[in-house]
């Protein structure tokens, strides 16, 4: 077995689009966590809105999981349409059983040449006995009774999730499940090997299931967030999309834009009003927001970007994940403009790192960019609920009714009061002309050099804190990365020390401004760096390189997703370079 | 601070800035100017409860000549700040300016869309037909056969639009063409479209001395509307359409809702949180 403890599991349910794969996977999830499991489910599709292909990657086990395992020990087919498109991001192991329909045809050659176990199930069959069954609920009572999970909270979730669907479509599915849950060869096939053994959900505390985009959501919330512009992308839009109704909520709202040089120009336009606003988009959106974004940083108007990065360039992988925007985040803007560039690290960690980023722009009256990916964002985790405390940070500055107002006043900090329209006597024209302190237009070098310096040295002078980076473990090699990717870099860590072997692992959270400082202090010590990340050009690589002095030996792992980088890679790369 | 009640009443000049213009001498926009602060004293609006919002272009420059909050954005893309502005501030009243390039090609997209939206604000073309602040070239507004620019010496082949007919197309809810040469009238038209609870657009016939020399003859060609008007849209598009752009007046006023976004009471936000728990 690859997984490192025997309670951790990862199957993957696959069909054609439309099967229901998808469905059966999020109950599963939920499944997993009503019995006490930790875990993760991630979604990998195709483009197209029917008839393609799509897979629900699900691991559960009883500690917390933040990323996929390198092999799958189950993988269930619905049937075997386009298996071959997705086979690669299922890895199998020599252990591995394979679940299928006999209706769907012969076992495709990609998972027929490793020979491994084949357990058939009529699942087309036995959902035609239910009139309204579908072969995925045969499917999830078959994943239930292998995991051992309790059927009555299945049959609860059933209800919850098609209850919009009619009486007769729960009944259905329930039927359905118990017919998958009781299928004789299952259940004599589960008797004959080794299998999961479960929690106990009072003694795990409180969980939460939640998405990435969800977190970043819900952190922005936190954060003061009352304005949202969107305009649909994928990977992005369910972050939009959970925000629309609950902006309401607060009081706020959301507005749909035509294209992106509208919704960013909207978070601008309410934030100038004095309403804390974001948008949230992905590479070509962030592309095209880039001018605002210019403007945002010269008028000191503080604006968040959450952007979820998928495979680039242009149209690219839509729908899967890479770590590919961070040299636009970082570099994409013309002129000098400074600004924050932060990232999440898991889950949770988009919640932390959300909410902090949107204080921090409205702090340093900036543009702020939170960057996830793709296999973040639209993975759901079952985690314990996340707790963290952010530093204390000021609320944006505002001016008090003054008859000698300037907006763009020089001040030690490089933050200006700013008047919200409304306050008496302080009107002032935001500009991205450059200006005087009084905001009027300006050409001179004097002028210029003086707004440079002000909106450079409020981010370089303000005190961030503890959160710049996460840093878990000690030893003297390191591995150094960002994203999601910290999560298969930490579990790496884990596995090797199990081993004997120590390595600390630094996921950078605060990428610009940079922390060479903090960095270095980290590293002191340390003999070995490991770089990794998810990127054919090895962005983060060379943004270290611009930003850091790193004194250890350097190597980097760095290759273009849509295949995620698996912890047993790190574990590899390691063990090969001592 | 006085209440707003005590404060004496506000003069045209009182919403003007110190800031001197970067318009040529003769240049239209200067009338647009008198006429925006004419019509804000007028509605005896608080500058403070003003906002002017531009994107670039010589015309654009307006926010900074005005002394009511104020936005010089990016080219093309006012009436997107302002929507956001105006979604999340619906207490202000949203004034929109710049010139027929940033509006109608650049920021064309924008302008279809806020028009539909028809969120409550004011947008005003002021069309000289020619982009000025890059030296003269041709824009969606002028003819095809201007050959004065160096960017299309044999004229631009291709046909100008009609922007009072696109906004009608797209939605907007009031319509009304102005002319520099009469700035009080232009006052008027813009008194009635701060009022007018929706989009409303207003093209200002602004001539440009520098680029369009030719243009200071509009003054013998402009004349009023012969009808009254209307707020039927069929109507609206044949007295367009069969007009030759120099008639003034406003010429399409409905009663739609304007479009506001939320409008909910503050709530908690940790309200959310529960639904994540298992």
């Amino acid at each position: 077995m690859t997984s490192n403890n025997n309670c951790d599991i990862s199957i993957a349910v696959t069909g054609s689009g439309g099967a229901g794969s998808i469905t059966a996977g999020e109950l599963l999830l939920s499944l997993a966590g009503k019995n006490g499991c930790f875990g993760m489910m991630r979604r990998s599709f195709g483009p197209q809105i029917r008839g393609g292909e799509a897979a629900a990657l699900v691991r559960l086990g009883p500690q917390p999981i933040e990323c996929m395992n390198d092999h799958f020990d189950l993988w269930l087919a619905l049937d075997w349409q386009n298996a071959d498109r997705f086979a690669d991001e299922i890895p199998l192991h020599p252990g591995s059983l394979i679940i299928a329909d006999p209706a769907a045809g012969e076992t495709p050659e990609v998972v027929r040449h490793l020979g491994l176990e084949v357990l058939e199930v009529a699942m087309k069959a036995l959902s035609k006995e239910v009139p309204l069954g579908r072969p995925n609920m045969i499917a999830l009572g078959v994943l239930a009774h292998w995991l051992d999970f309790c059927a009555d909270e299945a049959g609860k979730l059933i209800d919850h999730a098609f209850h919009d669907k009619g009486g007769e479509v729960v009944n259905d599915s329930r039927a359905a499940f118990t017919a998958g849950f009781t299928e004789p060869g299952i259940v004599e096939a589960r008797s004959r090997r080794q299998v999961p053994t479960r929690c106990d959900p009072a003694s795990v505390g409180e969980r939460w299931d939640l998405s990435g985009n969800e977190g970043c959501g819900l952190g922005a919330i936190r954060g003061g967030l009352r304005f949202a512009a969107a305009y649909p992308i994928t990977p992005a839009s369910d972050l939009l999309e959970w925000l629309a109704p609950r902006l309401e909520k607060l009081g706020g709202s959301l507005l749909q834009a035509e294209d992106e040089l509208a919704s960013i120009n909207m978070v601008i336009g309410a934030s100038f009003g004095g309403v804390p606003s974001m948008t949230a988009t992905s590479g070509p959106g962030l592309a095209l927001m880039a001018e605002a974004l210019g403007l945002a940083v010269a008028a000191e108007v503080p604006a968040l970007v959450v952007n979820v990065q998928r495979g680039g360039p242009s149209t690219g992988i839509p729908t899967k994940s890479e770590q590919v925007d961070l040299d636009i985040a970082l570099h994409g803007m013309h002129g000098d403009a400074p600004h924050l560039v932060l990232a999440a690290l898991d889950h949770a960690d988009c919640v932390l790192t959300t909410e902090w980023a949107l204080r921090l722009a409205e702090a340093l009256q900036t543009v702020a960019i939170v960057l996830t990916d793709q296999n973040l964002a639209q993975s759901r985790a079952l985690i314990p609920r996340p707790q963290f405390v952010l530093p204390e940070i000021p609320a944006r500055k505002t001016a008090e009714a003054d008859d000698s107002y300037e907006r763009y006043a020089i001040t030690p900090d490089g933050v200006s009061p700013m008047a919200i329209p409304g306050t008496e006597c302080s009107t002032y024209v935001a500009d991205g002309l450059e200006h005087t302190e009084s905001g009027k237009p300006s050409t001179a070098a004097a002028d210029h050099a003086l707004q440079l310096d002000k909106r450079q040295r409020k981010i370089d002078g303000f005190e961030y804190g503890e959160h710049w980076a996460d840093v878990q473990g000690r030893g003297d090699i390191a591995i150094l990365t960002w994203g999601s990717t910290a999560s298969a870099a930490r579990e790496a860590a884990g596995r090797l020390e199990e081993d004997g072997t120590k390595v600390r692992v630094i996921g950078l959270r605060l990428l610009m401004p940079a922390s060479p400082d903090r960095l270095a202090a980290v590293l002191d010590g340390v003999e070995h760096v490991l770089v990794v990340e998810q990127s054919h050009g090895r962005q983060f690589y060379r943004y270290l390189r611009a930003y850091y002095d790193i004194e250890a030996d350097v190597r980097v792992l760095a290759r273009p997703g849509p295949l995620l980088i698996a912890p047993g890679e790190i574990v590899r790369e390691l063990e090969e370079w001592s | 601070m006085a209440l707003a009640a005590d404060r004496p009443p506000l003069k045209a000049r009182d919403y003007k800035s110190d800031i001197k213009p970067v318009w040529c001498p003769g240049c239209g926009d200067f009338a647009v100017l008198s006429a925006i602060t004419k019509a804000l004293a007028f509605l005896e609006r608080p500058r403070e409860e003003v906002a002017m919002i531009t994107g670039i272009g010589c015309s654009s420059r307006i926010a900074a000549y005005t002394r009511v909050y104020g936005f010089h954005g990016v080219h093309g893309r006012a009436l997107a700040l302002a929507g956001g502005l105006k979604a999340a501030r619906p207490d202000l009243t949203v004034l929109v300016a710049g010139g027929d390039g940033d509006g109608l090609s650049i920021g064309g997209n924008h302008f279809i869309h806020a028009c539909r939206r028809n969120m409550d604000m004011t947008y005003i073309v002021m069309d000289n037909e020619v982009y000025g602040m890059t030296k003269g070239q041709a824009s969606p507004t002028t003819d095809a056969d201007w050959d004065r620019s160096k960017l299309t010496p044999r004229g631009t082949g291709i046909r100008p639009f009609n922007p009072a007919a696109l906004a009608l197309t797209a939605g907007a809810t009031f319509i009304a063409r102005g002319f520099t040469g009469d700035p009080n009238g232009l006052a008027k038209i813009l008194v009635s479209a701060i009022e007018h609870r929706g989009f409303s657009f207003v093209q200002a016939l602004s001539p440009c001395k520098t680029f369009r020399p030719e243009q200071m003859e509009w003054k013998k060609h402009v004349r009023g509307f012969a009808q009254p008007p209307t707020h039927i849209g069929a109507l609206a598009a044949e007295r367009l359409h069969a007009d030759d752009g120099m008639s003034t007046g406003v010429i399409y006023q409905t009663d739609y809702p304007a479009f506001q976004p939320g409008g909910g009471e503050p709530g908690d936000p940790g309200q959310f949180e529960a639904e994540f728990r298992i």
